[in-house]
């Protein structure tokens, strides 16, 4: 059930906050032992809350689109009474003393907070497997990763545990976990969404974002987030003339057979609905990943060098030895990443000069199999880390909105996602531009109907 | 200092904190590292160097450039 059918429902008193709340928990309890998605279920408080939900719309008072919608949130955001573990025992003891802003925004909205969920630890990975809490496990293949680091914040909704979920995105994960889960994940400009209260990764490049079921849900969340609980979703843009822009040089060069025809099938559809399609060049991207990583590791580094040095122990291995090699960044190094990440941010507002947003893969690859170090492309064999962030990375570097959503299956019925980029600082016009081609492609296993 | 000197003190470092898993981890950072400082918009200080960076033109060449294929999305 998306959020618009809920309120729907709720409103035409088919339905209670109660109920569906009950649901959310039933599922939870059923399936979370088989997927390691939550690290705590906030059932007594999250019934309470919806029980006041039900209570204040009986009275007349309602707080608009998420009032009484069940939510999860990622482990990383601060809820008042709540530990915030974000997967480590360096957390350990830790209990939030007031809640996130983006946090007390949907609860100024209605929203009811279900669960915490599972991450890779401290967002510092795109598989979700280094949890002090064990490794989440992807819904539609328990043998695979659900993507990360907001892997139980996607395996949740995916699942039918909660209708939507909050997450954040350092260098994709919100969307690498959004794609590789099936669900819809949207990274807003950067700085739109407060990041105090949230368990950093690089102060420079963290963003907060939903993860839901619909565009449309996206839009409901995203403007509660920023303290705008009635609005109500912007009108599609009309796909007729829509401009769209492919950057295929270095985007496409690796991709999967199964992801690419997917994307190709995508575009196809697009172009048949009446959108104008171009091919176009980021020309520093063989750049991107040299300037992200010498931003990111050094910013992680420094918000964890007390705690590397006095408990080193509590790191899970992969995780304490990424953010021991960010120790080594030169200072020289790190400025020749800003002037790069400053070029970047030129390019791509150039390429979205004459577009209305850009339109790539979110993912090169399926969800790999849990454990996988190596996935082989053609020749080949790449690593999965360098693979999740490649198609992602660019727009964490440059702040600008991007949303991934589905866009069909792979043979083994494993989600493909395109991935969409609009202006800086005009989310909303990137949500019209991608309701309007969600109109084309979502809820359709393209595969199959070819 | 250069990538060289500098790969062979964070190995050394690494292995006396009792570090030594940090060598290949090191190894690529350094080959990423090479990429950084060889791209043309780092700056020098002998005016020498190309500069996209200083450059507007140069950085995003010209937007309309930027279109590799503009009759491609035509239908």
């Amino acid at each position: 059930m998306t959020i618009e059918q809920f309120g729907r429902r709720l409103r035409a008193r088919e339905l209670t906050a109660v109920r569906v709340t009950e649901e959310c928990l039933r599922r939870i309890e059923a399936d979370n032992p088989r997927l390691n998605a939550f690290i705590c279920v906030m059932a007594d408080e999250a019934l309470q809350q919806a029980r006041e939900m039900d209570q204040e719309l009986a009275a007349g008072h309602d707080r608009g689109p998420l009032h009484g919608v069940p939510i999860s949130i990622k482990d990383l955001l601060d809820i008042r009474g709540i530990p915030t573990t974000a997967a480590s025992r360096v957390r350990e003891g830790h209990v939030a003393e007031r809640d996130a802003p983006a946090i007390a925004h949907l609860r100024q909205a209605g929203a009811v907070f279900i669960g915490k969920t599972n991450l890779h630890e401290f967002a510092f990975g795109t598989t979700s497997e280094d949890s002090a809490f064990g490794p989440v496990r992807n819904p539609h293949d328990p043998t695979r990763s659900p993507g990360g680091s907001s892997g139980g914040s996607a395996a949740s909704v995916a699942a039918g545990m909660a209708l939507a979920t909050i997450g954040t995105d350092t260098g994709g994960s919100i969307r690498i976990p959004a794609a590789a889960c099936g669900v819809v994940g949207l990274k807003p400009s950067l700085g739109e969404v407060s990041v105090e209260g949230v368990v950093p990764l690089s102060g420079t490049l963290d963003h907060v974002g939903p993860l839901t079921q619909s565009v449309t849900d996206a839009c409901l969340v995203y403007h509660a987030l920023i303290g705008d609980a009635a609005a109500t979703p912007p009108a599609p843009m009309p796909i007729h003339g829509l401009r769209l822009a492919v950057p295929r040089t270095y985007f496409c060069d690796l991709l999967d057979d199964e992801v690419r025809a997917r994307f190709e099938e995508t575009l196809e559809r697009l172009r048949t609905a009446g959108a104008h399609i171009d091919d176009i060049e980021i020309h520093h991207a063989t750049d991107i990943a040299p300037v992200y990583l010498h931003i990111q590791l050094a910013d992680a580094s420094a918000y964890h060098a007390t705690s590397l040095a006095t408990m080193p122990e509590k790191y899970t291995v992969p995780v304490r030895l990424r953010l021991e090699l960010g120790r080594y960044v030169l200072a020289e190094d790190y400025v020749r990443a800003l002037a790069g990440r400053e070029l970047l941010k030129r390019e791509v507002d150039a390429a979205l000069s004459q577009h209305d947003a850009l339109i790539l893969p979110t993912l090169p690859i399926p969800a790999p199999t849990i454990g996988a170090i190596t996935i082989q492309i053609g020749a080949a064999a790449e690593p999965v880390r360098n693979l999740m962030l490649r198609l992602t990375q660019l727009f964490n570097v440059t702040g600008h909105p991007a949303i991934s959503m589905p866009c069909g299956q792979t043979e083994a019925g494993l989600p493909c996602a395109v991935q969409l980029v609009g202006r800086r600082m005009q989310t909303d016009a990137l949500l019209r531009v991608a309701l309007a081609c969600e109109a084309q492609i979502a809820g359709r296993n393209l595969k199959s109907e070819v | 200092m250069t990538i060289e000197s500098w790969l062979q003190a964070a190995i050394a470092d690494a292995d006396r904190r009792g570090l030594p898993e940090l060598k290949p981890l090191l190894e690529t950072l350094a080959r990423t590292t090479t990429v950084l400082r060889a791209a043309d918009f780092n700056e020098d200080a002998s005016g020498s160097a190309l500069s996209a960076i200083r450059s507007p033109q140069s950085a995003v060449r010209n937007p309309q450039s930027a279109v590799r294929n503009p009759r491609a999305g035509q239908h």
